[in-house]
């Protein structure tokens, strides 16, 4: 199993009170709440934790896009994405990902993934998403254009790193005479592409295509989810004619590890806390503009999303349901080699970094994990690679 | 009491409608919420008027059509309509994003047209005159800005609402969205053109209207030579509903008047 360190640049600082004059720490939450004197202070002190992983040893390193708001603060993720490409070493740079739906011009992240590409010699995986639904909202973008700009915004992108240029494309979306990307992908024919997703059939059936193949993560669910959509992937592999391997799923988790079980609650409790119950604040119609999801898929989901943002939620909750992985370094190789043998994924990416929690729990916290419980699985998945 | 409803199949598209009445063909072009049970106004046009009350394409029964993109491709499917059900001297209502159907079809071709009447109609956009964000807006918000009177608001939150209705009204809130999320509630173009409506024209609104602010009325009035404005006092965005009486007399009034 391979080990991805995710940051989602939360702004830590946020007045825990804004939410009893706004109901959304998202779109409408007024930027007057951000001080960029403290957020300069925040920056750096991410980035130097994304460094600090690489420097232990994980496989890699995650940033990602949102717009308007308090909960992550990377709306143009490759300039975080760039800062890490000369100070990281070892570790691959994921974009998870750019939401292809919200850009007039696809292609100018076919050339941002290019250029990042190009100067870590190699070490970038492409991240799509479509954005979660506030996005539309901030960004006028249309929800019920949502999945098809998205496929069509996929494919001049793929068609700009592996057709040679000058061609035209013709979408009903973009159309462009001269695709021509310069500069050309490091990778060949491109860059991994990664598809992460809170769980959707239409998503699975389109990345486990054989043209694709793409890795899906499943980000912020509850394992029970987790293990019903890791299924569905390789059921719908093995449809397609083919056995899917773990390196195609992945399972994005915010994690904590301390020296004891107990430790662990007591240290994460405020901060999980205030990143469920503050940061990820947002109203149904915020979260669930109309087309974001297929007719189909809404009905289920509206219950399932119910658990996530319905009332103030506790970190027992989380723990109960599997949404956030806390403990001693037994405690998380027990938990993590119990779903893995169940469940079956090849990617674990933790986000280390979660609410409130401070530099130096970050830092311990991502220490011992590297050390206690990385190598656990390290030799393990080294058979089954060769295997 | 109640219409007859039945199916038409158009441009590949089968819509529902319900019809009922006799007189002079009057065509009603609903807005985001639907047109899925027989209202009183309906009732009432229905005494005096051929009432034809059609189920836009992507909402409600009728279907969603691959080639649905735009409020002008629903012009077009109306004029097809016109056609179909052979109408001539057709008095075209339509309320909210209706409004702005009806407005679209009248500046594409007014022939079959005997009267044109806007109520709270979208369509155009005022520089600094906000309209309300409907998709942001929780269930509750939506009701109280829908009406005027907010008894009739917490009616409309009491109200048993089946899995059916549930289902329509997400339906329709994507067709809505398919339709008007971007530009929000308006057609960049439609103001400039406004100009080729030769019918005669009356535009009601509320005057206290939150969905699209009152503003508009003189707006519009301003862009559609020779159009009168007639303001409702103490009603939201949906006069037909929440002024039922004085709205069907004002349109009921405004046809006779007109020559036919």
């Amino acid at each position: 199993m391979k080990f991805y360190f995710f940051h989602l640049m939360p702004y830590a600082a946020l007045d825990p009170d804004y939410d009893k004059q706004y109901n959304s720490a998202w779109v409408t939450l007024p930027n007057s709440y951000y001080d960029p004197k403290i957020g300069h202070q925040l920056y750096n002190r991410y980035l130097d934790e994304l460094e600090f992983a690489d420097a232990m040893g994980f496989d890699g390193v995650c940033v990602n896009e949102h717009h308007a708001n308090a909960y992550g603060l990377m709306p143009i993720p490759g300039v975080m994405a760039g800062a890490l490409a000369r100070r990281t070493e070892n570790a691959r740079i994921a974009v998870l990902g750019r939401a292809l739906p919200l850009l007039n011009n696809p292609l100018t992240v076919a050339e941002e993934f290019a250029m990042l590409d190009n100067i870590t010699g190699g070490r970038l995986v492409a991240g799509f998403v479509r954005g979660i639904g506030a996005e539309y909202h901030a960004w006028g973008a249309n929800p019920a254009q949502s999945h098809d700009r998205f496929h069509e915004a996929h494919d001049l992108i793929v068609q700009g790193w592996t057709r040679p240029g000058p061609f035209a494309f013709e979408g009903k979306y973009y159309h462009f005479n001269y695709v021509n990307v310069w500069p050309r992908p490091y990778q060949q024919p491109h860059p991994p592409i990664w598809i992460p997703s809170q769980g959707s059939r239409e998503t699975i059936e389109w990345a486990a295509h054989p043209d694709r193949k793409y890795t899906y993560l499943q980000t912020f669910s509850p394992v029970s989810a987790l293990a019903r959509y890791m299924a569905m992937y390789r059921e719908t592999a093995a449809r397609y004619g083919y056995q899917s391997t773990p390196d195609q799923v992945g399972w994005s988790i915010p994690t904590y590890c301390a020296e004891t079980d107990e430790i662990a609650h007591r240290e994460a409790k405020p901060h999980i806390e205030f990143f469920l119950n503050k940061l990820l604040r947002m109203p149904q119609e915020m979260l669930l503009p109309p087309g974001y999801l297929s007719l189909g898929s809404l009905q289920g989901i509206m219950q399932a999303k119910r658990a996530i943002t319905g009332g103030p939620q506790t970190i027992d909750d989380v723990m109960e349901k599997g949404i956030f992985l806390c403990g001693s370094p037994a405690t998380l190789r027990e938990k993590l080699e119990n779903y893995r043998s169940e469940i079956g994924f090849g990617y674990l990416l933790p986000t280390m970094q979660f609410g409130t929690l401070p530099h130096e729990l970050v830092k311990k916290s991502t220490e011992l994990f590297a050390k206690e419980v990385i190598p656990h699985f390290r030799s393990r998945a080294g058979k089954a690679d060769a295997a | 009491m109640g219409g007859r409803e039945g199916f038409e199949t158009i441009d590949g598209c089968r819509i529902r409608l319900m019809r009922a009445g006799a007189g002079e063909p009057l065509l009603f072009l609903h807005g985001a919420a639907g047109a899925r049970v027989w209202a009183p106004f309906m009732e009432t046009l229905s005494q005096s008027f051929d009432l034809i009350v059609p189920e836009h394409p992507g909402y409600g029964a009728s279907d969603m059509p691959e080639w649905l993109d735009s409020v002008g491709d629903l012009a077009f499917f109306y004029l097809d309509l016109i056609d179909r059900l052979g109408l001539t001297g057709v008095n075209l209502v339509g309320t909210s994003i209706g409004g702005w159907i009806a407005a679209e079809i009248a500046i594409r071709n007014d022939t079959r047209l005997k009267s044109l009447l806007l109520s709270a109609p979208a369509g155009i956009h005022v520089k600094g005159l906000q309209k309300g964000d409907i998709f942001l807006w929780s269930p509750e918000q939506y009701a109280r800005n829908l009406f005027h009177d907010q008894k009739l608001a917490e009616a409309w939150l009491a109200r048993p609402v089946s899995e059916d209705e549930q289902l329509a009204a997400m339906k329709n809130n994507l067709a809505t969205a398919r339709l008007a999320w971007q530009p929000r509630l308006y057609n960049p173009d439609l103001h400039k053109w406004l100009h080729r409506i030769s019918v005669p024209t009356l535009i009601l609104w509320g005057d206290d209207d939150k969905v699209i602010p009152p503003g508009y009325g003189p707006a519009y009035q301003k862009l559609i030579p020779g159009a009168r404005l007639e303001i409702i006092k103490d009603c939201g965005h949906l006069p037909q509903i929440e002024k039922a009486q004085e709205w069907t007399g004002k349109i009921t009034g405004f046809i006779g008047e007109v020559a036919p």
